[in-house]
């Protein structure tokens, strides 16, 4: 079921939990799905004592492919045309994140009707930790 | 990354799913997927960064025979003394800072891709804890068995001069 123009205005939002308490062991999941087995992510002994960071983080990745989810549930399956993100903070072990989605403009390109949507994640402390666009051609 | 050929396989679809917590059934169920404007199981919209796991090169994989910087006995694998901050995000090197994709049209189990990168831009900038942050882009296209374009990534990768952690954790 996809969002339909009829139904949507500029100014509407749309959010998810999309992850609650994140584990290592879905960055691991997600290391081994996604081929990338950056040691960054699921080695505490190598992140800590070599490249000096606090813990493992998750991929930035993960937390876009899991604001995917938030926005394809949103708009529809197959309805995306455009998905950018930056990632702006680390995701560490233990992270709630809510994934936001909010209309910013409707518009028509070649014959579709196009919803252009700002893209937030962010943890439970407030700190945004995916800052994105994305576009999707709604039903009619 | 340059990849010859990426076949979009249902199990790695379903497994690529469920790590990102999607439940979502027209990635795993077929007959569910037939029954949907789609017609088949498709892929979620970040999949195509598995295309890794089909390129020969991969830095980010363990590869036989090889050492891995990871950690085994020691803290690293590596014993000549080279490894800094360990690899990349998107593009080998550093940390991944943005990733865009551009859909030309949905990807679909029995699709099968091939990648091609082409050069992006390069820039510097001074950061708040990492000091000196220099970016590199990457374009990588996708395009079917008939070369038709699917999807353009591109994906941004930034090298820092020290750990620059943004969290207090």
């Amino acid at each position: 079921m996809a969002l339909k123009a009829s139904e949507v205005k500029v100014g509407d939002t749309y959010q998810e939990v999309v992850c609650d308490n994140l584990s290592r062991t879905q960055i691991v999941q997600y290391a081994g799905a996604s081929g990338d087995y950056n040691p960054l992510h699921s080695d505490e002994v190598f992140t800590t004592e070599i490249a000096g960071y606090p813990s493992v983080f998750a991929h930035g990745m993960l937390s876009m492919g899991m604001t995917g989810r938030m926005l394809t549930n949103y708009v529809g399956d197959g309805r995306l045309t455009y998905y950018g993100v930056r990632f702006t903070s680390q995701v560490f072990p233990g992270a709630t994140l809510t994934a936001r989605a909010t209309v910013t403009e409707i518009r028509e390109e070649n014959g579709d009707t196009i919803a252009d949507i700002d893209v937030s994640t962010t943890d439970s402390e407030g700190v945004e930790v995916i800052k994105g666009k994305a576009s999707a051609k709604l039903d009619p | 990354m340059a990849v010859d050929k990426f076949p979009i396989e249902s199990a790695h679809v379903m497994m690529f799913a469920r790590s990102i917590g999607d439940a979502n059934e027209i990635y795993y169920d077929e007959d569910y997927a037939k029954s949907t404007d789609q017609g088949a199981i498709i892929a979620p919209p970040t999949f195509v960064q598995s295309s890794a796991q089909f390129d020969p090169d991969y830095a980010l994989r363990p590869r036989i025979g090889k050492e891995w910087f990871g950690s085994a006995k020691g803290p690293t694998g590596i014993t000549k003394k080279k490894e800094g901050g360990g690899g990349g995000g998107g593009n080998g090197g550093g940390l991944h800072a943005e990733q865009h994709y551009v859909y030309h049209r949905q990807l679909k189990v029995g699709d099968v891709l091939k990648a091609e990168n082409k050069p992006g831009k390069s820039w510097e900038k001074e950061g708040r804890r990492g000091g000196k942050l220099m970016f590199n882009e990457t374009v990588t296209e996708y395009r079917d068995q008939n070369g038709e374009l699917v999807i353009t990534a591109t994906g941004v990768g930034v090298r820092t001069e020290r750990p620059a952690t943004s969290g207090d954790k």
